[in-house]
């Protein structure tokens, strides 16, 4: 079967039924997408799935062959999405183990609504738990992120 | 400069890595480790156990404490390279293997920088004299004449020489002596006190990081344990043929449990080997195993805190400290109050479930663990396998979280018991519902107070009964009551100047795994303390901030000794580390100064607050909620901490910011049960934990600045969260909540 994942195409021998993330993990060695809970519950396990925030663990890869993945190790070419960069000027990690999926479903969010309120980000972020408790860091570096998206795109819209 | 004195040298000269059983580490490199970067070995010349420098000026800083984000692969390195002069862009920091030669590296206890600070400026200190000299060597120049100043050695007339240039050379040198060994003034730090940004940040958001779960090896294979529902169950039958049609499944393996108490080992369980994770889950739902009872397969929590409860309001318990005469005080009172508080068991939930990778072969074991505890792990395997602990090599990844649960060893040792089986590298990743199921859990607990009040509303009186199942019962079914050193945090050593005092211990035999968690019986102690305070002061018609005050009363020293009360104080000599009253009121009224407290609040709001010292550092946390109809909103926490001299103090907001979500989070919905000595939960659905919704839009932490001596930061900020949103529901609603969590009471 083939996947395409982060811009490149890779043929896989999976079980059907065998939920992207394990794909992921175990048959491609693409580790940075984690495992928390296999029930699309914590939202460790997010990546883009044609563009939205997908919990990888819910997603048979049957389903996941009809579409094109993106993951935390393809979300930016260095590493530079305003999400990321806006993750470190803030400090947001703790123990780091969450913030794949945080950093997916920020930008998922972020590019749908560039400049989401606070209700928004509430709603888009709460399927994915911190349990160190990052969370007013996520919040705070999410507007950032979202400021400096917005003023890039009136940039574009301006040239 | 200060000089160093407090290390004795023979404990300096095994941390310097030159005593007889020093070990020369980072010798191997194996094939799975190259690219990650937390495996990676030190390749530089070694100045002392902790520094090695390379001739192209690299400076490898070994962090030996376990980073499960706290910021220590950060904050400890960091000191080291200010006392050594080190430019911090040129260092790496390379993770310890597990090795009694760095001395503890249990992870633990809020202990990291308190117990390893000066340690650490130590072997700085020690490297930039071995550099200094082999300068001083090098020009054939007087060492005074010499300084080590942002990774170069300066002469007085301007010759200047970069510590690469110099790696050789210092290497070479005999270690320093103690006593001409200076430590910077604190004028003179360049790192320790700053905000440093740590080492991991960049791969942590882009997913380069490696954690447990993430280790591989070429040849390995995968592994899921069905473990026994209750303490002490045994295999009755399973159906093996129906895991090993399964595609991807190799191999079902029985693991048998201890005879004897849970400790470390692993818990009896049947595991299926498969080529993925997913075909290794998908196994164990087809060996539909039957368990057999065990004395604690009946273990029911409702029933059992019931028992608990009945005993503590119903009669005394142990006496652990004593003042006055409480009983004549009660007689004498205008005002008795009484109350029962209790708490319930609670599990860790970190994000990352435990994981080890294991590879046994020819009689050594290697494993690659998200441990906190990595001499333990290597213990408990070697002890497992039967070899000696020196044949086992523990490599420490990132933690996806720790709290307490990756102190314990048991799932290192089931990776290594079915790597030796198996013959291959098995990597264990243990599910949400395994977690959840088969935790040491945080103990629950009951609690009885009365408190007697005089004629103005001054407490005369304080008299407190608890049962709580010890964690010493995990490794001694004989211990079934809290002794002191476990009575130190916060119960038996409140700082309460009421003339007549009493602590009691009730007996609480355990039926589960009991474990540590994050600030441990702080949590449940803290809760019914500061909560009980607060019924005092409304009882008393007073301000509580103000009542507090007074409870605590004159600045002080406190000495537990003439109570019969043996205080642990967290490991520390109250000499060093005294419990100081003036320390605790002052974060106090830092608090009240930081909110609008005393404020005139719509009908349904409410501000509350609780303080406690633990793990040596004071901490006043303040809660501000709005209670609509059923519903409970935490709409701010405040936070001040005084942890004494802070390293980094960015890593400090972000503990109390997390420690004080972490309090929130099991003050509104934390809670496992037991039935028929299983837990009821199993995932996030019902073991929920906080979540971006739940959490205030405004959170405020304060650093109190300090020249003390630094204490605890990873778990203080834990213990007064709760307490501080239980006073305010009350101060909102008039509603005293005396059991947790709020989810009981409130939709939250």
């Amino acid at each position: 079967m083939k996947l395409k994942i982060n811009g490149r195409t890779h043929e896989v021998d999976a079980e059907p039924d065998m939920p992207l993330l394990w794909v992921l993990r175990d048959l491609l060695g693409l580790k940075g997408t984690k495992f928390g809970c296999g029930k699309a519950l914590c939202g460790a396990c997010t990546v883009h799935f044609n563009g939205s925030a997908t919990r990888s663990c819910q997603l048979p890869v049957s389903a996941a062959a009809e579409g094109e993945v993106v993951t935390i190790e393809g979300l930016s070419a260095d590493g530079n999405h305003p999400v990321q960069v806006a993750w470190r000027a803030r400090n947001v990690p703790q123990c780091g183990y969450c913030q794949s999926g945080q950093i997916m479903a920020a930008s998922a969010l972020l590019a749908r609504n560039a400049n989401p309120g606070d209700d928004e980000i509430d709603a888009a972020m709460s399927g994915n738990i911190c349990r160190c408790g990052t969370y007013p860091r996520i919040r705070a570096a999410l507007r950032d992120a979202a400021r400096a998206t917005s003023e890039a795109r009136a940039g574009e819209g301006e040239a | 400069m200060s000089t160093l004195s407090k290390l004795s040298r023979r404990r300096f000269l095994e941390l310097t890595g030159v005593s007889a059983t020093g070990l020369l580490l980072g010798a191997a490199v194996s094939p799975a480790s190259r690219a990650m970067d937390v495996l990676a070995t030190a390749t530089g010349e070694r100045l002392n156990l902790f520094v090695s420098l390379r001739a192209d000026g690299a400076v490898e800083i070994v962090a030996h404490r376990s980073e499960m984000g706290t910021g220590i692969r950060t904050s400890l390195p960091q000191v080291v390279a200010d006392e050594m002069e080190a430019d911090w862009s040129r260092v790496r920091v390379i993770q310890a293997l597990g090795d009694a030669a760095y001395g503890s590296q249990n992870t633990d206890g809020s202990r990291s920088v308190r117990n390893f600070y000066a340690t650490m400026r130590q072997m700085g200190a020690a490297a930039r004299r071995m550099l200094e000299q082999a300068a001083a060597d090098t020009w054939r120049a007087p060492l005074a004449e010499c300084r080590a100043r942002n990774h170069e050695v300066h002469h007085a007339d301007g010759r200047r020489l970069g510590f690469g240039e110099l790696a050789a050379r210092a290497a070479a040198l005999p270690l320093p002596g103690l006593d001409d060994l200076p430590l910077k003034g604190r004028e003179d730090f360049r790192y320790i006190g700053r905000n440093v940004p740590i080492v991991d940040l960049h791969d942590m958001t882009t997913g380069n990081t490696t954690y447990g779960i993430d280790v591989a090896l070429p040849d390995m294979v995968y592994a899921s344990i069905e473990r026994t529902p209750h303490l002490g169950g045994r295999i009755a039958a399973y159906d093996a043929a129906a895991a090993r049609k399964v595609a991807g499944v190799l191999d079902v393996v029985e693991l048998q449990g201890p005879e004897g108490p849970p400790a470390f080992n692993n818990v009896e369980g049947l595991a299926v080997i498969a080529s993925n994770t997913w075909s290794a889950i998908k196994g164990r739902e087809a060996l539909a195993v039957q368990w057999r009872p065990s004395p604690h397969s009946d273990h029911d929590s409702a029933a059992y805190l019931d028992a608990l409860q009945a005993r503590v309001s119903g009669g005394p318990g142990r006496v652990a400290r004593e003042r006055g005469d409480v009983e004549r005080a009660l007689g004498d009172a205008d005002q008795v109050l009484e109350a029962s508080y209790r708490t319930p068991y609670l599990a860790h939930a970190p994000m990352e479930p435990p994981a080890t990778l294991a590879r046994v072969d020819g009689g050594r074991c290697e494993v690659w663990a998200c441990t906190q505890n990595p001499q333990a792990t290597q213990a408990a395997v070697a002890s497992a396998l039967g070899v000696d602990k020196a044949a086992v090599t523990v490599h420490v990844t990132l933690l996806g979280g720790g709290f307490g649960r990756k102190s314990k060893p048991d799932f290192s040792v089931e990776a290594a018991r079915l790597a030796a089986h198996v013959g291959r590298p098995v990597q264990l990743t243990w599910t949400r519902e395994d977690d959840v199921r088969h935790d040491y859990y945080h103990a629950c607990s009951a609690m009885y107070f009365r408190g007697a009040l005089d004629g103005d509303g001054r407490a005369t009186a304080w008299l407190a009964r608890q049962a709580t199942p010890a964690i010493g019962a995990t490794f001694d079914p004989a211990v079934t009551r809290l002794e002191d050193g476990w009575l130190s945090q916060t119960f038996g050593s409140v700082p309460f100047a009421t003339p007549n005092l009493r602590i009691e211990s009730h007996e609480a035999p355990a039926h589960v795994r009991i474990g540590w968690l994050r600030s441990v019986y702080n949590i449940p102690f803290a809760f019914g303390v500061c909560s009980f305070v607060d019924e005092l002061a409304h009882a008393a018609g007073r301000d509580p901030a103000q009542y507090w005050q007074e409870m605590i009363g004159d600045d002080r020293h406190l000495d537990f000794a003439p109570e019969g009360f043996e205080f642990s104080n967290y490991g520390r000599a109250i000499a060093e580390y005294p419990y100081d009253t003036g320390r605790m009121k002052a974060v106090l009224r830092q608090l009240v100064a930081n909110i609008p407290w005393g404020e005139t609040l719509p009908e349904g709001q409410g501000w509350g607050l609780a303080v406690t010292r633990s793990f040596l550092s004071y901490v006043a946390v303040a809660s501000k909620v709005r209670v609509d109809g059923d519903t409970l909103v935490v709409e701010e926490l405040h936070g001040v901490i005084d942890a004494g001299t802070v390293v980094n103090p960015d890593r400090v907001h972000a503990q109390l910011e997390g420690g004080m979500v972490f309090g929130l989070s099991l003050a509104l919905n934390g809670e496992i049960t037991f039935a028929d000595g299983a837990a009821r939960q199993s995932n996030f659905h019902d073991y929920p934990v906080a979540r971006l919704n739940q959490v205030p839009r405004v959170i405020r932490t304060h650093i109190v600045d300090s020249e003390a001596l630094p204490a605890g930061v990873g778990e203080p900020g834990v213990p007064p969260t709760a307490p501080s949103i239980a006073n305010a529901v009350f101060a909102a609603t008039g509603q005293r909540i005396r059991e947790l969590p709020l989810a009981r009471h409130f939709d939250v």
